[in-house]
């Protein structure tokens, strides 16, 4: 599902830096990828491995400590990197590329009511009389499930997933050309989630919108990604077409992933997990950051990090084995492979 | 014996017309009826699941349980006693013993503190420990929950990840050795790998001592593997209790059926079935009498207008369904 058109967003060589007194942290590094114009583009990992810390640095949302570089940044072909945080908050930031983040439930400001926030968001881009926008702003909130008298009401008001979808709805109100939106489903319960989802879709094919989906609910990325990549310690492991990750996954850190997947098809089952804890990213990476947990781990990935690798179909992977790839599916499926 | 008894426990919120609607138009209150003529048990060492449609009264219940949030009706009991009178000392003891982990780690976390000085806030406030003592479970609840103490202890909040957050939230309450933990989605922004071994972390205080939690989650598949019973909510009612695995298997009412049905799976290959219920979306401002869920049930008639089914949580052992026309459901 390569975009034969021009992409969306073209990112290379993507890394960002935390300064902090231990001393930098390379939270991202070394990402690339293009979004196709219309494509769902999925992005999982383990908690802290830098997603959003990557979606903040595309829409200039790091805070001080926070440094980002890389070699190439486009949005519709336009360099982002080159441009002034004055033109890139008035151009591009929320009505080109817009934002659910994961802070969702916590971003409405709490003395004014919801939906004067959302119309004033519309108002302060587009020429919109009040009446128009409030009723644009109410055919949003269905399209989220959300009685339109709830406009009226102050965030308090709202639970955490109304708040969640609130949002969502801000964040649907200019046609944006990319929506990027960070576990936008955490506090939605699967009913509601499957109306949003399909209402986006729809939406999406209307307004042709590029979506990135970040979420740790692996069935959710399944269902709505074109591609996906997975990340681990700052750094994409594997990208590939939906259906080929799933059906032939390459990086040891995927196998274990799929492993854990909890369904509702066998609960109570017991789920196995990756033993070990992430890495620190302190220091420059000289390593594959996933070697000290792999269970297929050779003398190599501790000398220098992996380079991409192509398996065919756009499918990449950062590992030095993959060609060693059916023994350790086959090991992978074992609960004594993963035990420390 | 129960340790947590709710009685016909009801939180209203009243929404207020606008000013000229108010005074010009003499329009009445609206009301949010967030949860209603709730009925719940919860035994000793019993890990009791809380699921349900978004907005459904599931953090209201768990404030007013947690003492942060006065109810407008019915009775909550701890160990045979009501709680809604607690003060001072009282309510101190009881909110030591009954520890809250918040819906929204964005919201909840002091962001002026270290995460080392908000995971020791409480038991430094109630001296529950020496400062060394403190200093030493504190670092080991970090480290317990997957957040190295060397690492994290001295950042502040906003330089954590939402996962990582998330994790303050559950050693902040796990560390004052709660007898019951008021859990309120603790691991919706976790991966799954991270996520068992909190959820073991769980399981092993409920083995090694008396702990009971409520464990709210949209997330069934967690409710099935940490739940021992679990209860489903709609519109602030309750739908349907039972065993765990039990009500996951075989859902009776026709609410839980729809959400049990609209479980996505991990496979892009498979589409979610279209759940079947009626679209109208839910409508907390003033909803509509009698069985909450009827204007969206396939199966609904006028009878379920009019009266609404309570249900007896007493027997854990018990799988019941807050509907009047199970036997018609089940027939069909
Ligand atoms: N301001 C900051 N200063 C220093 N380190 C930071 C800062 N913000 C984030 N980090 C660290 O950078 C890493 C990546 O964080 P990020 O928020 O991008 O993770 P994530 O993948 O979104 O995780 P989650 O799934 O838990 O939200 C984490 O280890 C986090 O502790
Ligand atoms: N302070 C308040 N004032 C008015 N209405 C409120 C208030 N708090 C909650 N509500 C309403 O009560 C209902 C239940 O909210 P609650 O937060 O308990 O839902 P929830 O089940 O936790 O939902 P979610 O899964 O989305 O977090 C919602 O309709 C909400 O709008
Ligand atoms: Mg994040
Ligand atoms: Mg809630």
């Amino acid at each position: 599902m390569a975009a034969t058109t021009e992409p969306v967003l073209s990112i290379r060589n993507l890394g960002v830096a935390y300064e902090t007194s231990q001393g930098p942290v390379h939270a991202v590094s070394d990402v690339s990828f293009d979004v196709g114009a219309d494509e769902v583009f999925g992005i999982a990992g383990e908690s802290g491995c830098g997603k959003s810390t990557l979606i903040r640095s595309l829409l200039r949302l790091l805070p001080n400590n926070g440094t980002m570089t890389a070699e190439r940044c486009t949005y519709k072909g336009r360099d982002l990197m080159a441009m002034s945080d004055e033109a890139f908050r008035s151009t591009i930031q929320w009505q080109e590329i817009s934002l659910v983040p994961q802070s969702a439930m916590a971003s409405f400001n709490p003395v004014y009511r919801v939906g004067d926030q959302i119309i004033e968001s519309m108002r302060a881009h587009r020429r919109m009389g009040r009446a128009e926008a409030w009723e644009r702003a109410a055919g949003l909130f269905d399209v989220v499930g959300l009685q339109a008298d709830l406009l009226r009401n102050y965030p308090h008001e709202f639970s955490g997933g109304m708040r969640q979808r609130a949002m969502i709805a801000m964040a649907l109100s200019l046609d944006p050309g990319l929506i990027i939106m960070d576990e936008p489903t955490t506090g939605l319960d699967v009913l509601v989630q499957e109306r949003i989802l399909r209402r986006i879709r729809e939406i999406r094919a209307e307004i042709h919108s590029a979506i990135i989906l970040i979420t740790h609910d692996i069935a959710v990325i399944a269902e709505m990604s074109d591609r996906i990549a997975i990340m681990y310690g700052g750094e994409i492991m594997e990208l590939a077409p939906s259906v080929d990750l799933f059906e032939n996954p390459h990086h040891p850190y995927t196998l274990g992933l799929e492993n854990a997947f909890p369904s509702i098809r066998n609960v109570g089952k017991d789920l196995i997990s990756i033993p070990g804890s992430p890495p620190t990213l302190v220091g420059p990476v000289e390593s594959c950051p996933f070697e000290p947990r792999c269970p297929f781990r050779i003398d190599g990935c501790a000398a220098a990090n992996p380079a991409v690798v192509d398996v065919g179909d756009g499918h990449q992977v950062r590992c030095l084995q993959t060609g060693d790839v059916a023994r350790m599916r086959t090991l992978a499926r074992e609960k004594s492979t993963w035990r420390s | 014996m129960a340790i947590l008894e709710l009685e016909r426990l009801s939180r209203h919120f009243e929404v207020r017309p606008g000013f000229v609607d108010r005074v010009v138009r003499r329009k009445p209150s609206s009301y949010i009826k967030a949860v209603e003529a709730l009925n719940l048990t919860v035994g000793h060492n019993e890990i009791l699941g809380i699921a349900g449609e978004s907005g459904c009264g599931k953090s209201t219940t768990c404030t007013m349980v947690a003492g942060l949030l006065a109810p407008t009706g019915g009775d909550i009991r701890y160990k045979g006693d009501s709680v809604l009178d607690l003060k001072g000392a009282g309510l101190m003891e009881y909110r030591r013993r009954v520890q809250m982990i918040f819906q929204d780690p964005y919201e909840s976390l002091n962001p002026r503190f270290r995460i080392s000085e908000i995971v020791a806030e409480g038991p430094t406030a109630l001296s529950l420990w020496d400062g060394d003592e403190i200093d030493e479970r504190v670092n080991a609840m970090l480290n317990a929950v997957g957040l190295p103490h060397h690492k994290y202890a001295d950042r502040y909040p906003h330089e954590l990840s939402g996962g990582e957050r998330q994790r303050v939230g559950i050693a902040s309450a796990l560390v004052m050795e709660p007898e019951m933990v008021i859990a309120d989605e603790p691991l919706s922004m976790l991966d799954v790998s991270i996520r068992a071994g909190i959820l073991d972390l769980f399981k092993d205080m409920q083995s090694q001592r008396h702990f009971s939690a409520i464990y709210v989650s949209h997330d069934l598949s967690i409710l099935g593997n940490v739940a021992d019973r679990l209860m489903v909510m709609y519109l602030g009612q309750a739908m349907e209790i039972g065993p765990a695995l039990e009500v996951i298997r075989n859902p009776k009412h026709p609410y839980t059926r729809a959400l049990i049905g609209a479980v996505p799976v991990p496979d892009p290959r498979t589409r979610r079935a279209i759940p079947n219920i009626r679209g109208d979306i839910s409508k907390p401002i003033d909803p509509p009498p009698g069985c909450r869920f009827a204007p969206r049930c396939p199966h609904a008639d006028a009878s379920c207008g009019e009266r609404f089914m309570e249900l007896d949580t007493a027997d854990p052992h018990l799988h019941q369904a807050a509907c009047h026309k199970l036997d018609v459901i089940n027939d069909g």
